[in-house]
């Protein structure tokens, strides 16, 4: 191949056209800047107009345009194609673990699904006072590394935990979440949270892959934030399973 | 979809109270609304948390009283009266001053994760045109903040909100067009699930336009790619008028060559702007406050530098914002997001560098114009009236407390406290009988010919090469600076265009997830907007705020202390006086505009 020809292989289905969903190449020449995947996909569109993706603020927080870049879960509109390419060559797959739509489209019915489980919301049922509820600096850094999330489910759909049980495993996304809840010096059903995650697969399907934190477009970190979950889990003595028996 | 579709064909979903849009405004309408049992739904083109509230960074300005306990609205009131250039309503800037510090402690107690001083009270950043004592004590620091991602928690903290109150969200839905009655009143909308491609009629009591603003009616805009003012374009479409369309902020700070925003929050912690030589320009311009003047004064300084041979870079095209004497842990603890984004954009780490950035399109002042209620309202004989079943919120309206140039941190503010106060005169409308008259098959069908042409189309333009052209003419003609004669060509070739977006080819007719109907759709909208921004800045012939005459370089408040008032159905540009009556404070006059 041309070294100035770039070659993007992407997955394609159409519900209403494709019987199976195949992998189609496009080549078109290397733009002389480096430009992100999702400039890529602008540009692959206009040449065909059938491409379906997802994306609306363009740099990197609104969290619509997570897709499998040469096989790592990332954010198409900050990321380089300098940092993926191999061999002149970019292969683009949908979110692995949910069902497709169309092309690089998912269904993230059960990834927000998990979300809303977790009772994504402060909670604190006493008056509130007229201006606002202190907090300290020191408490507030705590939320730190876990209110940023932007739910684009990079974390969630490349682990593996969570393709084999997207229904009962939490998954990192929203165990994150879970956990920023629970860290907040504002918000008082600690204890309620942790007994809704108390059950053999909500977070002791999580098995330290790490794959979550290799990925998180944010630098954020899931598996710290679970094992927090844990240990709370552990010293509250409340419903410890092994996980013998269980897999 | 070979065949038309007919109202006979389609579903009709009926609620109490219809919101369009899931940003920020549109949330907090319905986090009103769900709470009152009113059948309230938002539908939104994009899973709510993808809506453009995220990319707020700096803050949301309100006078807490946290940084300096002596705050009080009513500076806050003469700030943005005078950011403004005097063509805010002054009813609705008090109301927004007054009760935005209840709009911000509700917030924080939904949990909203704002930064904190020591005394465990919000953290409040400086932020331009910003003072204490009306613009005798100096500056002030008034912008609440959550590090520098303050949409982002706003945004998530009301969806979580919304959540927890159960608010139906129709996500993934694209509105397409208002739906009237015989009354002229509006019943709802015809929308299609971008999933499934399925057609709807969404019929409702009250139908909210929250749909944001329009930045990519520019080629070079901090907006996210679906801010293509489909809210404002339907209402348009519909017949109602707009108001203020000639005013558009063009922020400071955009990332040079990418659009990104860099929040003027980088410049009220201290960070200034340079140009070639290292000169901090600004101290020319606006000698007291220099960086944190307005953002129109800000940005047309800096393309005058540019103009003037002074800019940075190879083709001397941008300025640098300087910020690594701010040393690493202030730019770490309070700009991290900043860090982040100048690293990916613009190749640059501001800890050691200064970050390329040019004035770049930002917000719409002007939109759809509203009373503090939320309600729309047209013109008749020469008074205001209000459009039953139309409302309006947050970038989307024109209240108006911008008039010709936003203050920094105002949209956030504007956004909560006019999403809550529309979703409290609706539920109030509602349960005291209020409501519209059904509309008829033939009403609905009118409204289904715009997607039906799309649909039916077999030749025609492609989408992506007209909104190419529409972007390249905004920005050439109406941008920071205009000229009548510039502007002139620029309506001709907005003529041209008219042709080629009302004759779209869309080639992909398949239903699910077909993205390029939504972008042809897009594009149409954005049109709308551009024709009326531009009709409206080649009327108005001075210079206030952000709307630049070469050719009429002065404000002239004898013709023009005035609203534009465009109505779409013969392109003309009308004038509307602005409100001087504020209620609980004497009206502020206006005055000489420094900084």
């Amino acid at each position: 191949m041309l070294t100035n020809q770039l070659e993007v292989s992407m997955y394609r289905y159409n519900p209403e056209q494709d019987e199976f969903p195949y992998m189609k190449k496009y080549k078109i020449e290397k733009p002389a800047r480096d430009i992100m995947v999702l400039d890529l996909l602008h540009l692959l569109k206009e040449e065909d107009e059938s491409i379906s993706y997802r994306r609306s603020c363009r740099e990197g927080v609104c969290g619509s345009d997570g897709m499998n870049i040469n096989g790592k879960n990332g954010l198409a509109c900050i990321t380089p194609i300098s940092s993926v390419m191999k061999k002149n060559k970019i292969e683009l797959r949908p979110l692995p673990g949910l069902p497709v739509i169309r092309d690089l489209v998912v269904d993230m019915t059960e990834f927000y699904a998990q979300y809303e489980k977790i009772k994504p919301f402060l909670q604190n049922n006493t008056t509130a006072p007229e201006q606002e509820r202190l907090q300290s600096p020191e408490d507030r850094d705590k939320l730190d590394g876990l209110y940023e999330c932007i739910l684009c489910a990079c974390c969630s759909t490349s682990c593996p935990s969570f393709w084999w049980n997207p229904d009962k495993f939490v998954g990192p996304a929203a165990l994150l979440q879970a956990y920023r809840f629970i860290a907040d010096s504002r918000d008082l059903e600690t204890v309620e949270r942790l007994d809704a995650l108390s059950d053999p697969f909500s977070v002791y399907r999580c098995h330290g892959i790490m794959n979550c934190v290799s990925v998180c477009p944010k630098g954020l970190n899931p598996n710290k934030a679970i094992g927090e979950i844990k240990s709370m889990l552990l010293k509250s003595k409340k419903n410890i399973i092994t996980s013998d028996g269980t897999n | 979809m070979s065949n038309s579709i007919l109202t006979d064909n389609i579903k009709t979903i009926e609620f109490d109270a219809l919101i369009v849009g899931g940003g920020g405004s549109g949330m907090r309408a319905s986090l009103e609304l769900a709470k009152s049992g009113l059948k309230t739904a938002v539908v939104s083109k994009v899973f709510p948390t993808r809506s453009h509230t995220v990319s707020a960074q700096g803050g949301i300005t309100c006078a807490i009283a946290s940084a300096d306990p002596d705050d009080d609205w009513r500076w806050h009131m003469y700030d943005t009266v005078k950011g403004a250039d005097f063509i805010g309503d002054q009813d609705a800037i008090e109301y927004l001053c007054s009760e935005g510090p209840k709009a911000v402690f509700e917030l924080e107690h939904m949990g909203l994760p704002f930064s904190r001083f020591e005394n465990g009270r919000i953290y409040q950043r400086p932020f331009g045109g910003q003072s204490k004592d009306f613009g005798k004590g100096g500056q002030a620091a008034r912008t609440c903040a959550a590090a520098d991602r303050t949409g982002h928690a706003l945004l998530h903290t009301l969806y979580q909100n919304n959540v927890k109150e159960g608010t139906n969200f129709l996500n993934e839905w694209f509105a397409v067009d208002i739906v009237k009655n015989s009354k002229e009143e509006v019943t709802g909308v015809i929308a299609f699930s971008i999933e499934s491609g399925e057609v709807a009629y969404l019929k409702a009591q009250a139908t909210v336009m929250a749909t944001g603003g329009a930045g990519r009616i520019y080629a070079s805009t901090t907006n996210a790619l679906i801010n293509t003012g489909d809210g404002l374009a339907m209402a348009l479409r519909a017949g109602f008028p707009a108001q203020d369309m000639e005013m558009w902020q063009f922020h400071p700070t955009g990332i040079y060559g990418a659009g990104s925003l860099v929040t003027e929050g980088c410049r009220g912690e201290g960070g200034y702007l340079i140009n070639k030589d290292g000169e901090r320009f600004m101290e020319r311009y606006a000698p007291n406050v220099k960086d944190l003047a307005g953002r129109d004064v800000v940005a047309r300084s800096m393309v005058l530098e540019i103009l003037e041979g002074r800019g940075c870079g190879e083709n001397a095209d941008h300025i640098f914002l300087k910020l690594d004497h701010l040393g690493a842990d202030v730019l770490n603890s309070k700009l991290p997001g900043i860090c982040e984004l100048s690293r990916t954009f613009a190749h640059v780490d501001p800890i050691y560098e200064p970050i390329p950035v040019v004035p770049t399109c930002h917000y719409m002042m002007g939109g759809t114009p509203t009373n503090v209620n939320g309600q729309a309202f047209r013109r008749t004989n020469g008074n205001d009236s209000i459009i039953s079943g139309l409302f309006a919120a947050g970038e989307a309206a024109c209240v108006s407390v911008h008039g010709a140039n936003r203050l920094g941190g105002n949209s956030l503010l504007d956004l909560v406290v006019f999403g809550r106060a529309t979703g409290m005169h609706i539920q109030e409308e509602l349960k005291s009988g209020g409501g519209v008259e059904s509309s008829s098959k033939g009403d609905i069908d009118a409204s289904l010919e715009r997607l039906n042409k799309l649909n039916e189309s077999t030749s025609g333009y492609e989408t992506a090469s007209v909104k190419r052209e529409l972007q390249e003419c905004m920005q050439n003609y109406f941008g920071v600076f205009r000229r009548g004669d510039f502007m002139e060509k620029g309506l001709n070739e907005l003529a041209e265009i008219r042709h080629k977006v009302d004759n779209l080819h869309l080639k992909d007719k398949s239903s699910a997830f077909n993205t390029s109907r939504v972008e042809a759709i897009e594009l149409q909208n954005l049109f709308e907007v551009a024709e009326a921004t531009a009709i409206s800045a080649f009327e108005r012939n001075e210079s206030r705020g952000a709307h630049a005459r070469d050719d009429f370089p002065n404000r002239d408040d004898e013709n023009w202390l005035c609203h534009s008032f465009y109505d779409p159905i013969n392109k003309k540009v009308s004038k509307r006086e602005v409100n001087f009556a504020p209620t609980k404070v004497d009206a502020f006059p206006p005055i000489v505009r420094t900084y």
